[in-house]
């Protein structure tokens, strides 16, 4: 039960990914003295189209994961030797460069490289991480539901201010009308809250909505007679409004932690591919 | 005097009347409603209408051919008036009295319509039940809504409170008035989804409902806008409601009380038994003869043959019956010099347990069944097998494997498969062929539409099945005979779902054999009831406190609607001295329920999780897509799998569905033991088979969505076929075509048709379930509820 793409098949991945690293170091220390570590050697090629393989290989994932009657093992599977094979590729490919770097397309590659296996390690711990997180802070439930709780809290709110003062319905009204959910990339990751409302004629930021409760809370204070039981169920259920948008901004905010990474492992891998071709090309072209 | 009354013109009456009119024998058809065949009419505009089972060939002088619903009628009514049958409409039948050669029929409107013959074809719909108050003739009030798109603007009353006044009413709330008349003060009838449509829509005012509410008349208006007044009484007083248009929808009246009437009689008190008919269709009334849907036989074509035979034998014609060559293709090869008739006869004779079948019943059985020769040592199935057909044994003798120590042999004459046929579970046993044996084999839904029929089948079967399960599960050493007294003590018992089967701190007097069905284990820790372990069936229970002779140390409760066999204490102490070893055994078994009993005792959360599972119908499953939502990402690709390997529908629904701490219950399948859609499918195109076990639906589905209403758990859709997938590469590289199992696929051709679908466990895809396979990040799981003890104990 609850075999993650981790320990899919006992980590069987992990361990043939120990394996070529530890092979590759070995090879590697054990190579003829007199030579210079290069990516021209005997033992530099076998790394390097070892390497540019397991590239191919890992780039073919997206095709495989949409190959949806393919018999060839699961998805787990491969995401298992993906993330084992790709993270062994910093080391198969850094023994592969003999640590020569320069300003070139050789170290373009391999930076590139670098830079698409790392933001796949960040994958690999966020699809470890935020899946649970949000699991927990929507307490199993899903965010459409949540919405419709909010949808629910809203009519109720305004239907319980439509029988209060004027100032109480227009605060309250133009809180719920401005309340903004969401927004660009970087609201989505930051969990930027641009909410407003509007005072007196004037607009307030309202972040977390806690320039409108404490209003409230003020205004409450004022309140005489029947008005004070209905204005404390409106901070009431205002208290429970702002706690669900808590929720589903964290939410969103975890959700776009949990995918953003996929916008860098993705195209870095495309252009990844295109500097190796040029790294291949080149190298035959100045043999 | 009319030598043939035909009373129903729905397919089989159509058929006969037209039969009558070809010989030009004397004939009335007597149809209640204004239009042929009622039920077709009620079907939605432009649906298409199967000639299911195919290789049936049609008998009669009207056309019938799968197509539209529009062709379909129209070509009846052509042929009708081809052949010059005489019709009366608005005829509806209230007593027949006489007997054959002088029945008098009386109808509804005080005439009285005289006959020698009677052929009833009146079909299962029943009549709509009427609103019993005066004025109820009006033109205003109807009973049926064909096309809710036809009103617009106008003030209409539903009344009634059950699902189709509900989908009624919110389907005409769209640009009409709607008022809803409930007698309750609830919508207790109505499925979930309906009932939180019509709650939406009074709460939002688009409906207006009058609960505690009934009709008292209605009365016609001259002049002004509305063209009648509804009266109603309240639970506040009387009121008045001006309206165009009045729709009851108060259920029909089933036929069986009405057809009793006349005098036909039915075998059993089961709401699914039909009346005992000869093979030529004639009732225990002499003279008057029974066809289609209310004879046992729901599918056109059938019916429509049938009133072609039965005016052929009303008329002393000696024909063959439609199916005599697929039965004569089926027999081909026994060694009998005999015509079909005769080898079904020598079937009825050799075979005790068919023996008080009628002739008709058992022809139809037979066209179900299949007959095979398999050579000494084939296997016919193996232990652990899915498949639950019935078999019986015409000549010859098989060999049981109960284990490997004990081989029963069973002979000509006898029957085996009756565990599977009856628990819905796996084989119990490993069946081979003895020397020269011809066995016949019977779908499970053709054996349990004759069990329900025929009460002598029954009572063997069950005395068989505990006799035989005592020996399997306690005794296998010891012979049938020495288990005779103590099975003959056994009983039967069937619970609901919840009820209680014993209670903690009861004193322990039975052990009971769960049959079919599943049961829970828990026991009260502060006031609560915790679930320990879930029990299927094929299993006993409540051992435990009469071999240790204490009070029951747990409460079981039924998971599922559950039959059990008990066993008193005196017989199960008799049993425990017959057979040697039972005892150590049982033993055993006792101190693994316990191990179990207190890995779940001591973590609370398992034992919640384990009751929400249970609370999920999950008990009755016996495949089951799970979701671990804390490694769940969201991707879909579970549900893009599905699609792209079936037809472009997804028959899972990732979001849908409850989620108990991280474990997440998608809508989608899950392969009941005792699967409801298929208890009432037409073309028996609902199957269940291989070693998955996988409930799936054929090709042969008509369409009719009896499965997607009966399913309790929402899995079953109707969708159109659609075209393949489009090539991944063109997609990836140039945008062209649809993403891999997403995106609106087009409909395949003019004539196609919506058929029901679901998840069939990816039987045709090598490898296993797809949306288990696509999973990246092993968060979907296929499970049975004998894995959830596993599942609801691993600590995080």
């Amino acid at each position: 039960m609850h075999i993650s793409f981790l320990n899919h098949a006992n980590g069987r991945y992990f361990w043939v990914a120990i394996a070529l690293v530890g092979a590759s170091i070995v090879a590697y220390l054990l190579q003829e003295p007199h030579q210079t570590p290069n990516g021209g050697t005997w033992l530099g090629y076998t790394l390097g189209t070892m390497g540019a393989l397991l590239i191919l290989w890992l780039i073919y994932l997206g095709r495989r994961k949409r190959n949806f009657a393919a018999g060839w093992g699961t998805v787990r599977g491969w995401v298992s030797a993906h993330v084992y094979l790709g993270t062994s590729l910093l080391v198969v490919a850094t023994l592969h460069t003999g640590f020569q770097f320069g300003i070139n397309v050789h170290t373009l590659a391999y930076v590139l490289m670098c830079v698409v296996i790392v933001s796949g390690l960040y994958g690999v711990w966020a699809y470890r991480t935020y899946p649970e997180a949000r699991n927990e802070l929507k307490r199993s439930q899903t965010l459409d539901d949540i919405f419709l709780q909010l949808e629910d809290i809203d009519g109720q709110l305004k239907r319980d201010v439509s029988a209060l003062a004027a100032d109480i319905r227009g605060v309250v009204s133009s809180a719920i009308d401005r309340t903004e959910i969401g927004g660009g990339m970087y609201a989505q990751l930051a969990g930027v809250d641009s909410s407003k409302v509007m005072i007196d004629g004037n607009v307030y930021p309202n972040t977390d909505q806690v320039r409108v409760v404490a209003w409230l809370v003020q205004r409450l204070s004022l309140a005489e007679g029947s008005e004070t039981g209905k204005l404390s169920a409106v901070v009431r259920s205002y208290g429970a409004r702002q706690k669900l948008l808590q929720v589903i901004r964290s939410d969103i905010r975890f959700q776009a932690l949990q995918e953003a990474w996929l916008y860098l492992h993705v195209p870095l891998s495309i252009a990844l591919l295109a500097a190796l071709l040029t790294h291949i090309v080149s190298v035959f072209i100045y043999w | 005097m009319f030598e043939i009354a035909v009373i129903g013109a729905g397919p089989g009456g159509l058929s006969a009347a037209a039969r009558c009119a070809e010989l030009d024998v004397e004939h009335v058809l007597l149809e209640s409603s204004p239009k042929i065949a009622n039920t077709i009419q009620k079907y939605q505009k432009g649906k298409h209408v199967m000639a299911e089972p195919g290789i049936l060939p049609l008998r009669s002088p009207i056309e019938f051919d799968a197509g539209k619903r529009e062709a379909i009628l129209g070509n009846w009514e052509t042929g009708i008036k081809t052949v010059g049958v005489n019709i009366q409409y608005g005829a509806e039948v209230k007593a027949i009295s006489g007997s054959q050669g002088n029945f008098v029929i009386s109808l509804m409107n005080g005439e009285e319509v005289l006959a020698r013959h009677i052929i009833l074809g009146i079909g299962l719909q029943g009549n709509p039940r009427q609103m019993g108050v005066p004025g109820e003739q009006s033109e205003v009030v109807q009973y049926t809504l064909d096309d809710p798109g036809e009103y617009k603007d106008e003030s209409i009353a539903i009344i009634g409170a059950g699902d189709a006044a509900i989908e009624n009413a919110i389907a005409l709330a769209a640009n009409n008035k709607v008022y809803i008349v409930n007698r309750k003060d609830e919508f207790a009838r109505a499925k979930e989804g309906n009932l939180n449509l019509i709650m939406a829509a009074i709460d939002a005012g688009t409906i207006e409902c009058y609960y505690d509410s009934s009709p008292a008349g209605v009365e016609a208006l001259d002049g002004g806008d509305f063209p009648a007044n509804l009266l109603l009484k309240t639970a506040t007083g009387d009121a008045v409601v001006p309206l165009h248009r009045i729709i009851a929808r108060l259920g029909a009246i089933p036929p069986r009380k009405l057809v009793e009437s006349f005098g036909i009689e039915f075998p059993s008190e089961d709401q699914n038994a039909i009346p005992a008919l000869t093979s030529q269709y004639e009732s225990n009334v002499t003279g008057m003869y029974v066809i289609g849907a209310l004879g046992g036989y729901p599918l056109i074509k059938q019916a429509m043959n049938q009133g072609y035979e039965v005016v052929e034998y009303i008329l002393g014609h000696d024909v063959k019956p439609a199916d005599n060559d697929l039965l004569a293709a089926k027999l081909n090869g026994l060694p009998y010099e005999l015509e079909v008739d005769g080898v079904l006869a020598l079937m009825q004779e050799r075979i005790p347990v068919f023996a008080d079948v009628n002739a008709l019943q058992f022809r139809e059985l037979m066209l179900d069944s299949n007959v095979s020769m398999p050579a000494k040592g084939d296997v016919i199935f193996k232990q652990h097998d899915y498949t639950n057909t019935f078999f019986t044994i015409l000549e010859g003798t098989v060999e049981i494997e109960v284990n490997p120590t004990l081989r029963i042999t069973a002979n000509a004459g006898s029957f085996f498969g009756e565990m599977s046929l009856m628990s819905g579970r796996r084989r119990s046993a490993s069946v081979y062929a003895g020397p020269r044996c011809i066995v016949i084999e019977t779908p499970r839904r053709s054996m349990i539409k004759l069990i329900s029929s025929v009460a002598a089948v029954k009572r063997v079967l069950d005395e068989t099945f505990i006799v035989r399960t005592i020996q399997q599960k306690f005794a296998p050493d010891t012979p049938i005979e020495e288990l005779q007294p103590i099975a003959a003590r056994a009983k039967m018992h069937q619970f609901q779902p919840k009820e209680v089967i014993f209670k903690e701190g009861d004193e322990a007097d039975t052990l009971h054999f769960i049959r079919n069905g599943s049961v829970t284990v828990s026991i009260e820790i502060d006031g609560r009831d915790v679930v320990m372990s879930y029990v299927p069936a094929n299993t006993p229970i409540g051992e435990m406190a009469l071999l240790g002779n204490t009070t029951r140390s747990a409460t079981v409760k039924a998971a599922v609607k559950t039959e059990t066999i008990s066993l008193d204490k005196e017989s199960f102490s008799l049993l425990l001295e017959r057979s040697a070893g039972l005892k150590e055994r049982l033993q055993a078994m006792v101190k693994d329920r316990h191990e179990q009993n207190v890995a779940l005792q001591s973590n609370s959360e398992s034992s919640d999780l384990m009751s929400f599972l249970m609370g999920q119908g999950l008990g009755e499953a016996t495949d089951v897509l799970l979701i671990d939502e804390n490694i769940c990402v969201g991707c879909d690709l579970c549900e893009s799998a599905c699609a792209a390997t079936h037809d472009g529908t997804s028959r899972l629904n990732r979001k849908a569905g409850p989620t108990f701490a991280h474990i997440h219950v998608p809508t989608s399948c899950r392969h009941c033991e005792d699967p409801s859609c298929m208890k009432d499918c037409p073309p028996d195109a609902i199957q269940r088979g291989g070693l998955g076990g996988e409930v799936f639906i054929g090709d042969n589905c008509i369409g009719c969505g009896n499965c997607e209403r009966n399913c309790p758990y929402g899995v079953i859709q109707m969708a159109y076929k659609t075209e393949a997938p489009s090539n991944y590469w063109s997609w990836m590289l140039f945008g062209l075509g649809q993403k891999p199992g997403r995106g609106k696929a087009a409909v395949v051709g003019e004539s196609s048709f919506k058929q029901a679908v679901k998840c069939d466990m990816c039987k045709d895809q090598s490898g296993g379930p797809s949306c288990v396979r696509a999973c990246p990040t092993g968060a979907a799981m296929r499970l049975s509820p004998e894995d959830f003890v596993d599942l609801v104990n691993v600590v995080r």
